[in-house]
């Protein structure tokens, strides 16, 4: 298990170092936000499912999308504006979808996919399948109305979700505290009555075991929701590849701690050297052939502009 | 004194100007506080006015629009600023059942002067959920005005007329415009509601750009001018009300109308100023029109359809040259991109 979290960290650091570095030759011209530091949220969050759950995540999708093992290359094609992209170019960053592997889409708008969580949770329900639903979010998010509205009404039907609350502590560059009375995101998830934990220190093994544990439960007793709030850190900027810590609304030495507790770095001394460079080396591959597809893809040819506003003609048959 | 101004720097001074003379003018919003300013337009207003009067809001857009309201409603002037259009989505309950009704479902008994200010438009890549324009949403509705000034001078005219009147006014700023510079007078002024500008005066055909499109169009008109042909170049400055007479006149002169729209047509700003105009003309068969804005899909984040999502200088020129020659005859201007689209670079 140390292996597989170990490479699912080490893969989204990688990646997203490669679109960092690459960034400032504009050739991904969109806004592109970037989760270095938060990746083991998304990691113990995503091992803990089975291939056949479904997430939905955020802008701040990239750590969402890998751990639920979303296509990297079509990633990368897409972050690229590239046809052969997971949303055909016509997405970007903030847009990133692989339904075969359960990730059910990223919205730019803050808060817009934490009710389709709910409402995909409802269906396995109706269906009697026993997926497991997973809402990503920020701590901004539970600013907007919807938030509480969908809390209410998951707990109200015991739905399959797990409620997963990424706090960095920033909406852009507004601290939690000048936006919201109190650091307790996790007392209005149980004021539901939704059993909820707060993780404060990023651990992926104990966000992989608890999640885990809350998923199974959600199966075997019909149990839902579940809630997390996982506290953790950004490391970048809220948008684009670049460090901020000389901008004035955060200091270096509010991060240091998190540097000092940095996932990626525990798993790897909790690893052996064979196994480290073994996987390293797999991921580099990995990479350099996801960034060559993405180069080597063609622009959606200019039709493109106008396929999929709507679906083709129905075919009315039950499903 | 009149000086030259951006768009951004006069939106600036006006509500500094505004906010000195008047204690009950206040503005709140997602990052109005913040280093960057909204593109500059609020940039240093907490430290000028303090906390109270300037203030960044929790991510509850439908929430604070509504809190807005209830202080407009007890005599402030909110002013609510939105970095994006398309998150006005979230507060159209408030904006349409309330804001817009209140005077009249009350027979008159408070009025909500507020302005709901907010920024729309293309610039790196922001696809189908950052880059909306909505505006035609909203000359929809009785009871709100909409005003989309497209140079400094109106910019910051229309924002403080905007401030003092005691309606709620939706005030929309395109992005690509904040870079725009312009002659601003030093003094306080008002840009009055429902009346078009003529930027450009000709013969041939009229153009009416709406917010940035009025930028496209004018480099359009120059284009055309290259090609012998005399384009008179209108900008509403205000959506509702609607300055039809400016714009009926010049299309009497010039027997075409050419309607570009910064946003979708269908049941847009463009069909209502065609409509407006047909009614007008009736039994006047030569006189064409046409509209032209984004094309009928979202907005696509891939440059090279977003490309071709969007009305430019060249295809409007093209557009005006066939019809002139009554689709007779085609040409198209060398294709040259707008300095303000790529000088503009994220991430943001
Ligand atoms: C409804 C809405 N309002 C405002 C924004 C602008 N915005 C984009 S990201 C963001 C901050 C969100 O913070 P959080 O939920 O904590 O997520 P994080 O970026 O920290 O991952 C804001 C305000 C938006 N995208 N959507
Ligand atoms: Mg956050």
């Amino acid at each position: 298990m140390l292996d597989k979290l170990y490479r699912a960290l080490y893969r989204i650091r990688r990646v997203e170092e490669e679109i960092a570095r690459i960034y400032s030759t504009d050739k991904i011209k969109s806004p592109t936000h970037l989760s270095i530091g938060q990746e083991a949220v998304a990691v113990g969050v995503c091992e803990a499912l089975r291939s056949t759950d479904v997430v939905f995540g955020t802008y701040r999708g990239h750590a969402c999308y890998l751990a639920k093992g979303g296509d990297l290359r079509k990633m990368i094609a897409e972050l690229y504006g590239k046809g052969t992209g997971c949303a055909k170019g016509k997405g970007g960053s903030m847009h990133l979808i692989d339904v075969r592997a359960g990730v059910m889409g990223t919205s730019a708008v803050v808060g817009t996919t934490i009710p389709h969580a709910v409402g995909y949770a409802y269906a396995m329900r109706l269906r009697r399948q026993d997926t497991v639903v997973v809402s990503f979010f920020g701590d901004g998010a539970i600013e907007e109305g919807v938030f509480h509205e969908s809390m209410n009404f998951a707990a109200l039907r015991r739905l399959p979700i797990i409620f997963v609350c990424e706090n960095n502590s920033y909406a852009i560059h507004a601290h939690q505290l000048a936006r919201q009375p109190a650091s307790n995101i996790v007392e209005r998830a149980r004021t539901y009555l939704i059993p909820a934990e707060r993780i404060e220190d990023n651990d992926v093994l104990r966000i992989y075991g608890l999640v885990k544990a809350a998923a199974d439960e959600i199966r075997s007793k019909q149990s839902g929701p579940r809630f997390f709030e996982c506290m953790t850190y950004r490391w970048k900027e809220h948008v684009g590849p670049g460090d901020d810590f000389d901008r004035g609304y955060r200091s270096i030495s509010e991060a240091q701690p998190w540097f000092a507790n940095d996932q990626l770095k525990r798993l790897e001394s909790l690893l052996g050297p064979q196994v480290r460079e073994r996987i390293m080396g797999e991921v580099e591959v990995e990479i350099a052939q996801a960034f060559q597809f993405a180069e080597s893809s063609s622009f959606p040819a200019e039709e493109e502009l106008y396929t999929d506003v709507f679906g083709e003609a129905a075919q009315w048959t039950a499903s | 004194m009149d000086r030259i101004l951006t768009y951004a720097e006069a939106i600036r001074e006006a509500t500094v100007q505004e906010m000195t003379r008047d204690p009950s003018v206040i503005v709140l919003g997602l990052g109005v506080d913040d280093f960057k300013g909204l593109y500059g337009t609020t940039r240093g207003l907490q430290d000028e006015f303090g906390p109270e009067r300037v203030f960044d809001t929790p991510l509850s857009e439908d929430g604070m629009t509504g809190v807005a309201i209830g202080a407009a409603m007890a005599g402030l002037r909110p002013i609510h600023v939105h970095i994006r259009m398309d998150f006005v989505l979230l507060a159209m309950n408030q904006i349409v059942n309330m804001a817009a009704k209140a005077r009249y479902m009350y027979g008159g008994a408070v009025s909500v002067p507020i302005v709901v200010r907010s920024i729309i438009g293309r610039s790196w890549g922001q696809g189908p959920q950052h880059s909306q324009a909505l505006h035609a949403l909203f000359m929809h509705i009785p009871g709100l005005r909409v005003v989309a000034p497209s140079t400094p001078y109106d910019a910051k005219g229309c924002l403080i007329m905007s401030i003092r009147d005691d309606n709620p006014v939706m005030f929309i700023e395109h992005r690509m415009l904040h870079s725009q510079r312009g002659h601003v007078p030093s003094d306080l002024y008002t840009v009055p509601f429902g009346k078009a500008r003529v930027l450009a005066k000709g013969s041939d055909i009229t153009l009416v750009g709406i917010s940035y499109m009025t930028v496209e169009c004018l480099r359009a008109q120059r284009y055309l001018g290259e090609v012998g042909i005399s384009a008179e170049v209108i900008d509403p400055v205000c959506l509702s009300p609607l300055d039809i007479e400016t714009i009926l006149t010049s299309v009497k002169k010039t027997g075409r109308l050419l309607v570009v729209d910064s946003g979708w047509t269908v049941c847009g700003a463009s069909s209502e100023i065609l409509a407006q105009v047909a009614e007008h003309t009736q039994g006047t068969p030569q006189i064409r029109w046409q509209r032209m804005g984004f094309a009928p899909v979202p907005c696509p984040t891939t440059k090279n359809l977003e490309n071709l999502f969007y009305p430019n200088a060249q295809t409007v020129a093209s557009t005006a040259f066939a019809m002139v020659h009554d689709n007779q005859r085609s040409w198209t201007p060398v294709h040259k991109e707008a300095p303000e689209i790529v000088e503009f670079k994220g991430p943001f």
